[in-house]
């Protein structure tokens, strides 16, 4: 294949962001999380915050191409995971691996353009960036008993031994499926589909119930 | 519990996460012209349906969505390897 010419491809870039004249509305929008936070009980053994509006990119490339590695690095100013399974954070920026040849990025959500245009800018040859942004979200469940609430909806191995701070498995989610991060000891990411964040929403307050769930705005 | 081995995950992952996508090692007439309409049928349609050792294409559909192949007993549903698109079984018989 060495005889293919890779030839400049221009990819035209849109800024999905509208103005400020239009209120960005996250996939759990209509649970107003924010007023049953404020209402809610303030103790319980589970604590469930969204963390909405986050710039999601997915990144697919060779992850054997040394060249394409280093533009994603120096975009991203943290290396690209290329172990299965893993994930690399730096700031506010979070990277998982999803299939050797491929990559959720998260960014806060005002820099999701930016940060698709330098990879536009940066990388050459044979891959792909696109925003995700508006089709899923971020739920994060922390807590003493957060991790019962995973046992009981997945079929995935959570024992630290196994699960590690920084591991990420996609899986099966109740009914659903999500991506799972463990982002610390007692604390866990999942990223789901908008068309399932209700059903999850209502899942998760069920699961959550005899330990005593706390919504975090 | 069933758990399968992902070769692109490495790790053990529970059965409801993948599909079998039927026989593997199916190769395309590379040219479908010059086929008899025999030969096409065989190739579109016609598939083993042993009792025993079966080389499968599998894929880890709610996981890292690759495809993988799994030679199993259809019999007894031990599986006796797993290997990728591309490589030859060593498990044959």
């Amino acid at each position: 294949m060495s005889d293919v010419k890779t030839e400049a491809v221009t990819v035209s870039v849109i800024n999905q962001l509208p103005d400020a004249s239009i209120q960005g509305q996250s996939p759990l929008f209509h649970a107003d999380l924010a007023t049953i936070a404020k209402s809610g009980p303030k103790t319980g053994g589970v604590t469930l915050k969204e963390e909405a509006l986050l710039g999601h990119l997915t990144l697919r490339m060779n992850p054997e191409n040394a060249d394409q590695l280093k533009a994603a690095e120096k975009v991203l100013g943290v290396a690209l995971p290329t172990q299965p399974l893993t994930s690399a954070s730096k700031g506010d920026v979070v990277v998982r691996w999803i299939s050797p040849d491929e990559w959720l990025i998260t960014v806060p959500g005002l820099k999701a353009f930016e940060v698709e245009t330098a990879f536009q800018k940066e990388m050459k040859g044979h891959f792909q960036v696109v925003n995700v942004s508006g089709g899923q979200t971020i739920v994060k469940l922390s807590g003493k008993y957060a991790q019962y609430v995973i046992k009981k909806s997945s079929p995935i191995d959570i024992h630290p031994s196994e699960f590690p701070v920084g591991k990420v498995v996609t899986s099966v989610f109740a009914k659903s499926s999500a991506i799972i991060r463990r982002s610390g000891e007692n604390e866990f990411e999942l990223v789901i589909r908008r068309s399932f964040s209700d059903y999850l929403w209502l899942w998760l307050q069920d699961a959550s119930r005899e330990y005593g769930l706390v919504i975090e705005a | 519990m069933f758990l399968i081995y992902c070769p692109h995950c490495g790790e053990y992952r529970e059965e409801e996460e993948f599909q079998n996508r039927g026989q593997a090692h199916i190769a395309r007439p590379l040219d479908p012209d010059s086929c008899t309409d025999e030969e096409w049928g065989n190739y579109m349609f016609f598939r083993k349906n042993p009792k025993g050792l079966h080389h499968e294409l599998w894929v880890h559909a709610a996981g890292c969505r690759k495809f993988f192949n799994v030679t199993r007993n259809t019999a007894t549903y031990e599986i006796k390897e797993v290997y990728k698109i591309g490589e030859q079984p060593k498990v044959v018989a």
